[in-house]
Parts: C-alpha cells; sequence; structure tokens
C-alpha cells in the first residue's frame, strides 16, 4: 500500500472508532504524540512515588503505613504496565527513562510539590488520583488499544487509592482541632495543583486538536477539570473543609460549580522545571539510577553467565 | 560484553477459574526467573491468576496486519465447516 492508502484506511479506522493495534500502520506524528503521552505518563507514576514515600517511615499506624505501602506498589506497576504500552510503538523504556532523567520528557506537573505533613498523604489519595482517575477513565476509550488497555486495569486499582486517601482524610476531619488544621492546610495546599493536572485552558493547549481529531483524547482540558471540580465539592463539603477558592460556587443555570481562575504563571514555571521539588526528584531519581547501575550490570552478567552454562 | 539493557518479556496469566492464559503485558527483567517474580509482583498482587508464563518478545513471531486478508481470507469460502451449514430435519432432538 502506498502512504495515502495507508492514511486513507488509518483516518477510517479512527472514525469507525475501531481501536488501533501496535501493528497497525499509524501516521509518524501519531506515534511521536502517543510516546510522547504514555512516556510522560509512565514517568509520572515513577516519580509519583517519591512525594508519598517521603511519609513512609513516618505513617502514624501501622495500618496507614501498610496502606501507603501497597499504595506506592501499585505506582511502580502502574508505571510498568505504561512503560511496556509505551514499547508497543517502537520506544526502549530505557532510553525514555533516561530522557527523563534529563529534563528532556516531562511527568506531571502535581509531583513537584512537598508532603509536608501526613495529611498531605490522604490528599493526595483523595484529591491527586482522583484527578488522574477523571483523566485516565477518559482515557479508557483512547484510540490506541494497548493505552487503553493499560488504563483500563490502572483505573481499577486507582479507585482503591482514592478511597483510602479519602478515608484517611476523614479520619482527620473526625479528628482533634490541631488534625482539622492539618487537613485543610493541606488542601488549601493541593487544591490549585491538582487542578492544573487537567493540563493547560483549551484555548492555550498546544496539541490537543490535533490529538482530539486522532482520539487519543476523547474530553478536553477543561471538560475535564469541570468534571473533577463537580464531583469533588461535596466531598469537601462532607469533610467539613473548604476551597482556598473565593470565587468557588454553584451555578444554578449550568448545573456546574463555578471556579476562580488557575495561576498560569505558576504552572508553566513548574513544567518547565522550576517548581518546588523539580530538582530534588529528578536528583533522587538520577542517584538511584547511578547507583543502581553496578546491580542492573551484575544481574545481567549473572543471567548471561548461566545462560552459557545451559548452552 | 555485558550489556545494560535488561530484556522485554511478554506475561501471560492463566486466572483461577480460567482456561487458557491470556496476555496480560510486558515486564523487563535480567533473566527467566527474574521475569516470572516481577511478573507476579506486578500482575498478580490482587490474586488474578494461578498461572505465569514469561517469553522473551523476542520469541514471539506475529502476523502482519497488512497480510490479514491474504492470510486469512483462504477459509471464508469453506463454510460447509460450519455446523449451521448442515440442516436437519425439525423433530431431531439433541443435536
Amino acid at each position: 500500500m502506498t502512504d495515502e492508502q495507508h492514511q486513507a484506511h488509518f483516518d477510517a479506522t479512527i472514525a469507525a472508532d475501531t481501536p488501533i493495534e501496535a501493528k497497525d500502520w499509524m501516521p509518524d506524528a501519531y506515534r511521536q504524540t502517543l510516546i510522547r503521552q504514555i512516556g510522560q505518563h509512565a514517568h509520572s507514576e515513577v516519580i509519583g512515588m517519591l512525594p508519598e514515600a517521603n511519609w513512609l517511615t513516618r505513617a502514624p499506624s501501622l495500618r496507614r503505613k501498610a496502606i501507603l505501602l501497597a499504595k506506592i506498589q501499585d505506582e511502580a506497576g502502574h508505571g510498568l504496565y505504561l512503560y511496556s504500552a509505551a514499547e508497543t510503538l517502537g520506544c526502549s523504556r530505557q532510553d525514555i527513562y533516561e530522557k527523563m532523567l534529563d529534563g528532556k520528557m516531562k511527568y506531571s506537573s502535581i509531583f513537584n510539590y512537598p508532603t509536608l505533613n501526613w495529611a498531605d498523604v490522604g490528599v493526595i489519595g483523595w484529591l491527586v488520583d482522583g484527578a488522574a482517575i477523571v483523566n485516565q477513565v477518559a482515557l479508557c476509550r483512547t484510540s490506541y488499544a494497548p493505552y487503553a488497555r493499560a488504563m483500563v486495569k490502572i483505573c481499577k486499582e486507582e479507585s482503591f487509592h482514592q478511597r483510602q486517601g479519602y478515608e484517611a482524610a476523614m479520619a482527620m476531619a473526625n479528628g482533634s482541632a490541631a488534625q482539622r488544621a492539618m487537613l485543610q492546610d493541606s488542601i488549601n495546599r493541593f487544591w490549585w495543583p491538582a487542578l492544573m493536572m487537567f493540563g493547560p485552558t483549551d484555548t492555550d493547549s498546544p496539541n490537543s486538536a490535533q490529538s482530539m481529531a486522532w482520539k487519543i483524547k476523547r474530553h478536553s482540558n477543561d471538560e475535564l477539570r469541570q468534571k473533577f471540580v463537580d464531583n469533588t465539592v461535596p466531598q469537601l463539603e462532607a469533610l467539613g473543609m473548604t476551597a482556598p477558592d473565593p470565587d468557588l460556587k454553584w451555578d444554578e443555570a449550568s448545573g456546574h460549580y463555578r471556579f476562580g481562575t488557575i495561576n498560569w504563571d505558576e504552572f508553566y514555571q513548574v513544567i518547565k522545571g522550576y517548581g518546588l521539588c523539580n530538582h530534588e526528584r529528578v536528583g533522587d531519581k538520577r542517584r538511584a539510577w547511578e547507583s543502581g547501575r553496578w546491580v542492573r550490570e551484575a544481574a545481567m552478567a549473572h543471567a548471561e553467565k548461566n545462560a552459557a552454562k545451559a548452552a | 560484553m555485558t550489556q545494560s539493557h535488561w530484556p522485554l518479556y511478554e506475561v501471560f496469566i492463566r486466572s483461577k477459574q480460567g482456561l487458557a492464559h491470556r496476555h496480560v503485558g510486558s515486564v523487563h527483567a535480567a533473566d527467566d526467573q527474574m521475569a516470572l517474580e516481577n511478573a507476579r509482583d506486578a500482575y498478580t498482587r490482587r490474586g488474578e491468576g494461578s498461572s505465569i508464563w514469561v517469553v522473551k518478545s523476542e520469541n514471539l513471531v506475529a502476523t502482519q496486519p497488512e497480510d490479514r486478508e491474504a492470510f486469512f481470507d483462504p477459509s471464508d469460502d469453506k463454510i460447509y465447516r460450519h455446523p449451521t451449514f448442515y440442516t436437519i430435519p425439525d423433530g431431531i432432538k439433541n443435536m
């Protein structure tokens, strides 16, 4: 087939909502944008282990500690599923991982915020994983099948994270005045960063139009952000907490919550590498990579020796 | 020479009530045993399976999408392979 025929077949496949599989022909730009998106999604899972792991040794009860450990283990697994999906597009995990370490690929802006108290762990589970679920449920119907399958798998596990996070927040909301203050402080710090997870506004999102046309994205950033706010405000109220947004109010006419303007300057600073923890996060991962090199090489040398013995 | 790139393995799991192994994803590992252990940790944390197969991705051979027609077509005109091809009089039971 010629390129034009391939392109026509691809367009028809997308139009018919038939998923694209790894061995199907696809436009190079489609492949590249998926490697970027799935790769960065995978990096986010890996970097996202750091803010929560910060509290692992200091979790206030053995139950909360075991839950947090299980959750971080899930994040590692999610990273793995996503790297698998990315690799079906012909990239190598090691290659894109090193691009992340070199700052040539991004990860979610949210993980550049520090975890300063225990409540942050609950709030990350509830708000951050909550935002991730809204995003990822929408991606369960993305046009690239290996990505869609990874999302289905991940969403099942993310809902465990969101519920455990909300339960931890609830314990604090029903606790002492000091615990309630700690929870409110955490919400104040994570509310806007969670809203930023949905990306730039529709008018300002360079990849959106093409991704929507290719059905990689099924809903716009602003649609998903709105859905998250609508879902989350009642959960916030049930905790007896408030959002740090004086403009947040119910709009009867539209059936949606109206909310204030996001600080986009801050958002762009963070994704360019100048957020609160960017340096520390990538530094930690680079240290782990460099100091683990001899272990990876030892494992490979041992495997080669055994293979040679068996041959 | 030792390379630091660990090879890719495809993972197949048979669930507790499952009849067949189903492809669930892949893992990187230095050797077969590590691939099995990583697959167990990543893909069976919630009791998903009772048997795991791992196979190096380089050992898999797949059909090509562009060959789909030529490759699968010949079976389309052999309708006598399907039980619905054969007419049986009404009233014949258990068939």
